[in-house]
């Protein structure tokens, strides 16, 4: 009997940490234009990130989760995706949902304690962000099994982090994914970090990716802080998915540099010289040193880019603290498809009530 | 039109469901091949293939997972947990995911799936297998929670709750499945989600019971009947959403309410009747609103059973307590 599974896991990267070329580009990153879309997504979503901060700071938003250091596995999975697929992802998943066509109105909106926030108005049938953890990954299998009913050339992306695959939820649905060879790619931002638990802490399993294995499918590795690793490992993995290959898990290593969220505080529980050194891998100075050395992206270039997502996000955050405030009894109107009866009192109660206090 | 089970007439609303709507899914533990322990599912595999009647991993939080993901992409699951015992992991689901869909995303993406779970005592079933937790259900907003007590009725009100566009919750009383037949056309008619029946009238007290528990207290009201008392029986069979008005129109010409139900006494749902009664129904009472139900201790396993369960005895000594009440 060996005591370890001897399973050798492929991890992919292109760009170093420096951005430099290390393998072969895949073929859509010979494209200026894309990687210049991707970059500015990246970029978008950390500028929401800390305008949504500031907000929270200042009593105008609710508790937030950050993606700051985890810009290319958002963005990149987000990207690697076709219009049709459907997202099926946790609270740090921004970056895939700018990428899929939600806004930044409809984000502040959700985290502003609004439900109006998950209609979203672009991908319709996207799932809405799954805050309990793992618990949305059976959701992902329930789509991609409908696709697959009925014979459509469609996959879903399930992203969670790696406290998740910890989770029974989030076994439950690899396993049945495997066995029903389902189009569903699971995407792991594991940043390191459940909290205050570490990686290490987590799981005796050698990687995430080794434990696709025992449910019948194959797991991998990207560099997580490379964006063209990321959307090539996952594109490819929902190519597959959609053309009847079953499903695959991908682990992307990245690191999460600030809180968990805006209610918790990581320095009691790790140290800013270790999250200093992983400042030195994050995901868009390293594709923006690759612009600079292959696409001739400039000092002008990027200072009109950051002024350009600065704009966006200032507005959509006057749009979002503009928004009229729903009236309270539409806290009644989307629990069914139709009122009960045995609801209507308590609906009329608070329909009185906001009239007498208006 | 022959005389069917219980467990019959659930089947062929099934079948019924599957034929008139291609979007109807099956799915659970053995419900294929093996069509169901209780022979629920039986037949429904070879006639509508493995597409659509999908035996699944042993694994309860992914079947109701996966029937919330496939109901937001346009089917309507009906998803079969083997004994209520094992439902607790689902409920995670059914709060967190299923009953708020809706809500949460203001109506983008929806959740048409039934839960369906044989439930109650009395048949002398292993450990696990006897409990009625339908009050836990009840408490959960934006599910509706469903009991047949008769053949007729588990197949009307099966096929609403397939055809409803919200999660329902739909408990099968298994100590019935087979005890009663009764005709039952198979009309495709289904039945209303928010309406209490009245199974027996009567004009001297009101009992109000819902499952298993029909047969205990429709005997009650017959050994009454005998002593010259009038009962009316309503079957409660949607306990959420709750039909308060038949059952104030009841008491209110009895004046007398006795409500009976197998699963524990205390925040059973008979404690929400009682307060709604208490609210809306004061002036109509003439004794106080009175509880046959399980005691609150852990179910016994089946040597011990039988003590448990409410009898029609237990039944007809608290309606004549509140008979005798001045």
């Amino acid at each position: 009997m060996t005591e370890d599974v001897d399973i050798e896991i492929k991890h992919t990267c292109f760009l170093d940490s420096q951005g430099k070329v290390i393998e072969p580009l895949p073929a859509f990153a010979e494209d200026p234009k894309t990687l210049i879309g991707l970059y500015r997504t990246m970029v978008l979503t950390r500028t929401f990130d800390a305008k949504a901060i500031a907000l929270q700071r200042t009593g105008r938003l609710g508790t937030y989760s950050s993606s700051l250091g985890q810009e290319a596995v958002t963005v990149g999975g987000g990207g690697a995706m076709l219009s049709e697929d459907v997202l099926a992802g946790t609270y740090r998943e921004q970056g895939a949902q700018f990428m899929r066509g939600v806004t930044t109105v409809e984000l502040f909106t959700y985290w502003g304690g609004d439900e109006r926030g998950s209609n979203f108005a672009g991908p319709v049938n996207d799932f809405p962000i799954s805050i309990p953890i793992g618990s949305h990954a059976p959701h992902a299998a329930g789509a991609a099994l409908a696709f697959k009913l009925r014979d459509e050339q469609r996959a879903v992306l399930c992203v969670f982090g790696d406290g998740a695959t910890s989770k029974g939820d989030v076994y439950e649905a690899m396993n049945l994914a495997g066995v029903w060879k389902l189009p569903l790619v699971f995407l792991v931002n594991n940043n390191q970090w459940a909290i205050s638990l570490p990686r290490a802490a987590q799981t005796a399993s050698r990687t995430l990716a080794h434990k696709a294995f025992a449910c019948g499918f194959g797991g991998e590795q990207v560099d997580g802080n490379d964006v063209i690793a990321v959307r090539h490992a996952v594109a490819e993995a929902l190519a597959n998915a959609r053309g009847g290959g079953g499903p695959r898990l991908i682990e992307a290593l990245t690191y999460r540099l600030t809180d968990h969220t805006t209610a918790d505080d990581a320095s009691r529980y790790r140290d800013d010289e270790t999250v200093g050194e992983f400042w030195k891998q994050e995901p868009l100075a390293r594709l923006r040193n690759y612009l600079s050395e292959s696409s001739g992206w400039t000092r002008e270039n990027e200072e009109a880019l950051i002024a350009d997502c600065a704009a966006e996000i200032e507005k959509a955050a006057e749009e979002y603290l503009a928004l009229a405030p729903a009236s309270p009894e539409t806290m009644f109107d989307y629990l069914y498809a139709s009122l009960p009866k045995d609801l209507a009192a308590q609906r009329d109660e608070v329909l009185k009530k906001a009239a007498g206090d208006g | 039109m022959a005389e069917i089970t219980l467990v019959e007439a659930i089947n062929m609303a099934l079948a019924r469901a599957m034929e008139e709507d291609d979007t109807v899914l099956m799915l659970g533990e053995d419900v294929g091949v093996d069509g169901g322990v209780f022979r629920a599912t039986d037949g429904l595999l070879s006639r509508f293939g493995r597409r659509r009647v999908l035996d699944t991993p042993l694994a309860e939080v992914a079947i109701a997972g996966v029937s919330v993901g496939v109901a937001a992409q346009g089917f309507r699951p009906v998803a079969e947990i083997q004994f209520m015992g094992f439902i607790y992991p689902t409920i995670d689901q059914l709060v967190n995911h299923a009953a708020r869909l809706r809500n949460r995303t203001r109506g983008r993406l929806t959740c048409p799936m039934v839960l369906r779970a044989p439930f109650g005592g009395g048949i002398h079933a292993p450990e696990h297998h006897s409990e009625s937790t339908e009050a836990m259900f009840a408490h959960i907003p934006g599910l509706r929670v469903v009991i047949p007590s008769s053949p007729a009725l588990a197949y009307g009100l099966l096929l609403a709750s397939i055809r409803d566009p919200d999660p329902v919750v739909f408990l099968e009383p298994k100590r019935i499945y087979r005890a009663v037949k009764e005709k039952v056309e198979d009309s495709g008619d289904a039945l209303p989600l928010d309406t209490c029946f009245v199974r027996r009238e009567g004009s001297d007290i009101t009992f109000v019971t819902w499952g298993a528990m029909i047969q205990e207290t429709l005997a009650a009201a017959d050994e009454l009947a005998a002593g010259g008392v009038s009962a009316e029986v309503i079957d409660l069979a949607t306990l959420k959403p709750l039909d308060m008005p038949t059952i104030l129109d009841s008491v209110e010409k009895t004046g007398r309410c006795v409500i009976v139900h197998e699963a524990a006494l205390t925040a059973g749902f008979g404690a929400e009747i009682a307060a709604r009664l208490a609210e809306h129904g004061l002036l109509s009472l003439q004794a106080p609103v009175v509880r046959v139900a399980g005691y609150d201790i852990v179910m016994p396993l089946p040597k011990m059973e039988h003590h448990y369960m409410p009898s029609s005895e237990r039944v007809v000594a608290a309606a004549r307590k509140v008979l005798e009440f001045s």
